[in-house]
């Protein structure tokens, strides 16, 4: 089914040019940041001391920055580590969210009751205040800033999942599984999940575009990762003090986050529309 | 329609409640001890210090009294005061809050001015080709990270206008109105950009919804022409989504402003949080959060009672 499944999503790609377009970016901005230590011509924390504020150049393709170092280097381990915080945060909100999301659609009740007006109450604050929070409560570093963002997206995944589980929990085949004795688990993996996928991959592809701009605000706000950590953002906010004589070191980490963010956005736009055009509009 | 706003208020109380105790419990989440952390990690405060900052923050006692202690004395109009100054933290919280207010709300302003007629046209030119260029420009435009857009207008408007001046705190309106709102522009702009690219998606697609309806299929076969039939029949019943969407997009500009205040140097509620996370300041933090989510709540719930009142069909379907 899944081999079927693939196959009607491959032959799409080819006939949907925005989608192709995302699939692109996407793959090859997580290849870079797997093999950031290859593709990375410099050496990312490396100063060149006779080569400050230098001009895009052969050797320098994107210029230097500040303190000479390669602003091309910088924005390959910088996409490493901002995808890694982007993809950790919303898998961790997945996992917690959306099983959280699952239980309460499927068990209803209290349960339900329970933990929908938890989801309400993370809902109810602005995100950036969410994530400073946690990030007080946490101290200003890169595991932080994955559990920050975690938490934004975890009430998001909750009820992205309680709704379709709500209705599947009553639909025939699951009341049929039920009455020969399958286990509650046996009926969330086998019956209800395959049929959350779409909305997962959607999601889950959404929340990493927002994820990475939210990742990059927070280090651009110097309370994301630390130094000596690569960071897009922090990168931004740094170039911004030599903007008139550099204005690259800004300038290409800025359009990074763009891109990254573009890349997953456009591929959950593209995936939505391929997988359920009813989801259409739901922003 | 008294049980509706009975229960929008019920639920009202249920989620200050439960924001108030996630604040609530900010400074007991503090992994080790809180006194301590807040004294400094360096570990150059006496045992006596930090025996003396417990007591003052009242942290030796059981938690729901804790609670309790804390919620009454801000019901008395005392929210704590700065551990670093001892001044109330209010005064410091409603000192700054103004321009971030304000930056929200302009922004909020010029998204809706914006967006409204840029979704209408992008479902009235909706096809193919159009379409795709659309959404691919719509979404550069949700996706652009505010503070590289910010640091892009400081760069140009340095360039084209360099009287113009675009960094520091802004004068207030009341003294100098015309170079208040000069001033306010670019990060307004900065702010709303992202978000009217959203919303003008959001209008699109209500739009293409309503546009699909029996009543534009009337108004259409009575021989209007298209575009009465879409300016005026669809765009009227579009809005309903569009308000909807609006709420979430308060709490998402906000969190624009904060970040945009430090683009543009702006001394607002940002920095004051930023400088309070790395003084370990933590009343200010949890009072500053708990402001702004309360007062976000509430208006939220003022607006969909209000909306729900006078749109009976929304009403109806609660």
């Amino acid at each position: 089914m899944i081999g079927r499944w693939l196959d009607s999503v491959g032959r799409d790609f080819v006939r949907n040019p925005i989608l192709m377009l995302a699939l692109t970016l996407v793959l090859l901005q997580v290849l870079v940041s797997v093999f950031a230590n290859v593709i990375a011509p410099h050496d990312p924390v490396a100063q060149a001391v006779e080569a400050r504020m230098a001009p895009p150049s052969s050797e320098f393709l994107l210029g230097t920055d500040k303190l000479g170092r390669d602003v091309l280097s910088r924005i390959i381990h910088g996409y490493r580590s901002s995808l890694g915080i982007a993809f950790s945060a919303v898998s961790v909100a997945l996992l917690l969210g959306g099983s959280l999301g699952i239980w309460a659609g499927y068990k209803g009740g209290w349960i339900d009751r329970v933990v929908m007006r938890f989801a309400d109450v993370l809902f109810a604050f602005p995100i950036i205040l969410l994530a400073i929070g946690v990030i007080a409560i946490l101290g200003t570093n890169t595991a932080s800033t994955v559990v920050a963002i975690a938490v934004v997206y975890s009430p998001i995944f909750a009820r992205l999942m309680r709704a379709p589980t709500l209705v599947l929990r009553n639909t025939d085949y699951v009341v049929a599984a039920r009455s020969f004795g399958a286990g509650d688990l046996r009926i969330i993996v086998q019956h209800i999940m395959p049929n959350l996928m779409s909305v997962i991959l959607v999601q889950a592809s959404l929340s990493l575009s927002t994820a990475i701009l939210l990742e990059a605000s927070l280090s651009f706000l110097g309370i994301g990762a630390q130094p000596p950590a690569p960071s897009l953002g922090r990168m931004l906010s740094e170039g911004r003090d030599y903007m008139f004589m550099a204005p690259w070191a800004s300038l290409f980490s800025g359009l990074a986050i763009l891109l990254a963010s573009l890349g997953f956005n456009l591929l959950g736009d593209g995936l939505r529309d391929r997988l359920d055009p009813r989801l259409r509009g739901i922003d | 329609m008294r049980g509706l706003i009975f229960k929008r208020l019920l639920d009202l109380a249920g989620v200050l409640l439960g924001v108030s105790i996630l604040v609530f419990l900010m400074i007991r989440l503090i992994p080790g001890d809180a006194a301590q952390v807040m004294l400094g990690a360096s570990g150059d405060a006496s045992e006596a210090q930090v025996q003396q900052l417990r007591e003052k923050l009242g942290l030796n006692d059981p938690l729901p009294v804790q609670y309790l202690r804390w919620v009454g004395n801000m019901a008395q109009g005392d929210f704590g005061v700065s551990i670093w100054t001892g001044k109330p933290v209010m005064d410091d919280i409603a000192q700054r809050i103004g321009v971030t207010a304000e930056l929200t709300f302009l922004s909020l302003l010029l998204a809706v001015v914006f967006s409204i007629p840029a979704g209408a046209l992008m479902a009235y030119f909706r096809g193919s080709v159009s379409d795709v260029v659309m959404r691919v420009i719509t979404i550069t435009g949700v996706t652009m990270p505010a503070f590289w857009l910010g640091a892009l207008l400081i760069f140009g408007w340095a360039i084209w206008f360099p009287n113009w001046q675009t960094l520091g705190s802004i004068p207030p309106f009341s003294e100098d109105p015309w170079s208040h709102l000069q001033r306010m522009f670019l990060p307004t702009l900065t702010c709303a950009l992202p978000v009217i690219a959203s919303l003008a998606r959001i209008m699109r697609s209500a739009m293409i919804d309503a546009l699909g309806q029996d009543y534009i299929r009337t108004a259409r076969s009575k021989g209007l022409d298209e575009w009465t039939v879409t300016f005026k029949h669809a765009l009227r019943n579009s809005l309903i989504p569009f308000v909807t969407a609006l709420g979430i997009m308060a709490g998402y500009l906000f969190s624009g402003a904060i970040v945009v205040e430090q683009v543009y140097a702006i001394p607002g509620l940002g920095r004051l949080m930023l400088g309070a996370i790395a003084d370990r300041n933590y009343p200010l933090i949890q009072t500053s959060i708990l402001v702004v989510t309360c007062a976000f709540v509430v208006i939220n719930a003022v607006i969909d009672l209000l909306y729900r009142v006078i749109d009976k069909r929304a009403g109806a379907s609660a």
